[in-house]
């Protein structure tokens, strides 16, 4: 079990000092696939190196299985590193030593015989999927091959925590699949506690079991992924389930009345809402954007529309699109005078 | 100068005996002397230059600053005495050391002192070069800071430090022949003695044609040897 209390982290920089941490407050399970998420700048990659104090927190200490990481000696600290082992966005391989040796550094950073460290490398590979490239060179593989080989090299020590820094984010989207795959694979297998640092939801989706929103370094937000997604409280957490991007680099006509339908959860959006308010209110709205994701049978999203006629035209619209359940509507105000939304 | 006398058929006979008897050993003298100096440079330069990257406020084994301070006074002070002042200045150093301050031998102790400096800010350089995020890497699997520079630093710089080195190893050989001027050996001494003092131009070209070949051989064998040790570079 990992637990984080009341973590702050400071950096002090020529311009006075950054909060990049605020008063975090975490469990982490043995067994978790703990997803942390948060945009670039939210103070993620800070909070996961806070774990294996690559990064020493100014305030609050990190519990990991009840000892206290901040208070190690450099010796005790270097044997934790052992079992708590890290892969990186950038894979982070050297580059001028073999696959084999670059698993196997690790084992021999400890002193272990080089015949059984590289028994042990060799396994490794094979349960990554790269038994063939033992010999090759990084420089010889594409990303996610060289992500195996990292993930390799991070459990050769038989870790019981894997931290996972933007570990798929270098990667195409069908690359990120197999390299999910893996870890989970990990997870269940060997039973490894796994936290995962990303920017994308779809990452958490796919893997994680708990989740941590992060904002401006503090958790706005946590729990269940089912649960956080089903039901996002923070903004933050709404504006990662729904990427902006829909309607976000459009530019409307000033003026017009617009009005933003937001899906909690509604089974109803199956129904074709937009039509049957044409039917049944004779208002022929237009959809200038939309958003929208699947969690289950339930959507989560936004859909952007644009109203003609007069305000009372838009005072039924709204009127008649909040009468279904689980969808929230909001007038667009600023829309009209900014052009910008927010 | 008269340069109509310095290559008469005579002149050329002469310079041709000489590059028969007195070449192989000059040659001999400027390749052993560069060789050995480079070799105690890089012994001093190499753990000086590795500990002005990790000894850094930023670094991984944090030094106290005023001893860093201090290195690189020291480093910069060596570094801008010219090699000939050098050469004369420290002359009771290689007197302590070698015995004398005359010959090939001695010429040894002045080319280290000169070379090391510069050697340590090679070193530097190309430990610089490392990514950092694999030193970050190393030290989340719990390397200890001389197990990062001997199982990372080092080996990843290797392409780098040979190509460094080989220009190094050029340039210490634009040492020794300066050092033909106060009693060193080698082709620096032919040229200047032989050649120049006493007229004879046809050997001082000779002399000067010769360290341009040795100086070629030696930077196309180090471009050969960094990009053959670059994995990076190898796609079969």
């Amino acid at each position: 079990m990992i637990e984080l209390k009341n973590l702050s982290k400071q950096f002090e920089t020529l311009d006075g000092s950054v909060e990049a941490l605020r008063h975090i407050n975490l469990t982490i399970q043995d067994g978790d696939v703990y997803g942390i998420i948060g945009m670039s700048g939210a103070g993620k990659s800070t909070l996961v190196r806070c774990i294996n104090m690559l990064e020493r927190p100014t305030e609050g200490s990190v519990l990991v299985n009840g000892r206290d990481m901040g208070s190690m000696s450099q010796k005790e600290l270097r044997a934790m590193r052992r079992k708590i082992t890290m892969i990186f966005q950038g894979f982070n391989l050297l580059m001028q030593r073999t696959c084999l040796n670059n698993v196997m550094l690790p084992l021999r950073l400890g002193d272990a015989d080089k015949k059984q460290a590289e028994e042990k490398a060799k396994e490794l590979l094979e349960l990554v999927g790269l038994p063939d490239k033992a010999n090759s060179y990084p420089a010889q593989l594409s990303g996610g091959q060289q992500q195996r080989v990292a993930i390799a090299r991070a459990l050769v020590t038989e870790p019981d925590v894997l931290l996972c820094d933007e570990a798929t984010s270098a990667l195409d989207p069908k690359t990120t699949h197999s390299i999910l795959e893996l870890i989970r694979d990990i997870n269940k297998k060997l039973g490894i506690t796994v936290i995962v640092i990303t920017h994308q939801m779809s990452v958490v989706q796919e893997v994680c079991n708990r989740v941590a929103i992060l904002e401006n370094g503090e958790v706005v937000e946590e729990g269940g992924v089912a649960e956080v997604f089903s039901n996002p409280r923070a903004n933050a957490t709404r504006n990662l389930i729904y990427p902006e991007s829909a309607d976000g680099g459009s530019v409307f006509p000033e003026g017009g009345q617009r009005v933003r339908v937001i899906f909690n959860g509604a089974v109803a959006s199956r129904e074709p809402l937009i039509a049957k308010m044409a039917v049944d209110c004779g208002i022929m709205a237009s959809i200038l954007g939309a958003s929208t994701r699947s969690v289950g049978d339930r959507a989560y999203g936004y859909m952007l529309l644009d109203i003609p006629g007069t305000p009372e035209n838009l005072a039924k619209a709204v009127s008649y699109l909040s009468e279904t359940p689980d969808i929230a509507v909001q007038v667009e105000a600023e829309y009209a005078a900014k052009g910008v939304r927010e | 100068m008269n340069f109509a006398n310095a290559f008469t058929p005579e002149r050329l006979q002469e310079a041709w005996e000489c590059l028969l008897n007195e070449f192989p050993f000059a040659v001999w003298e400027t390749v052993y002397s560069t060789l050995l100096a480079t070799l105690f440079a890089v012994i001093i330069g190499l753990p000086l230059g590795v500990l002005l990257v990790t000894g850094e406020k930023k670094g991984i084994r944090p030094l106290p600053a005023p001893l860093m301070g201090f290195l690189n006074v020291l480093i910069n002070l060596l570094r801008s005495i010219p090699f000939i002042i050098l050469m004369v200045m420290i002359i009771p150093l290689t007197r302590v050391i070698v015995g004398t301050s005359l010959g090939t031998v001695a010429s040894i102790v002045p080319l280290t002192v000169a070379a090391f400096p510069f050697i340590a800010r090679l070193v530097e350089s190309s430990l610089r070069e490392v990514n950092p995020n694999i030193i970050e890497t190393a030290q989340s699997m719990g390397a200890s800071p001389l197990q990062i520079v001997m199982h990372v630093m080092l080996p990843e710089s290797v392409p780098s430090l040979v190509t460094n080195i080989t220009l190094a190893i050029t340039t210490i050989m634009g040492y020794t022949a300066m050092s033909g001027a106060v009693g060193g050996g080698g082709l620096g001494k032919l040229a200047l003695a032989y050649g120049y003092q006493r007229y004879r131009y046809a050997v001082l070209y000779l002399a000067v044609i010769v360290l341009v070949l040795i100086t070629q051989i030696i930077q196309s064998f180090g471009t050969w040897l960094a990009a053959l040790l670059d994995k990076r570079l190898k796609n079969k």
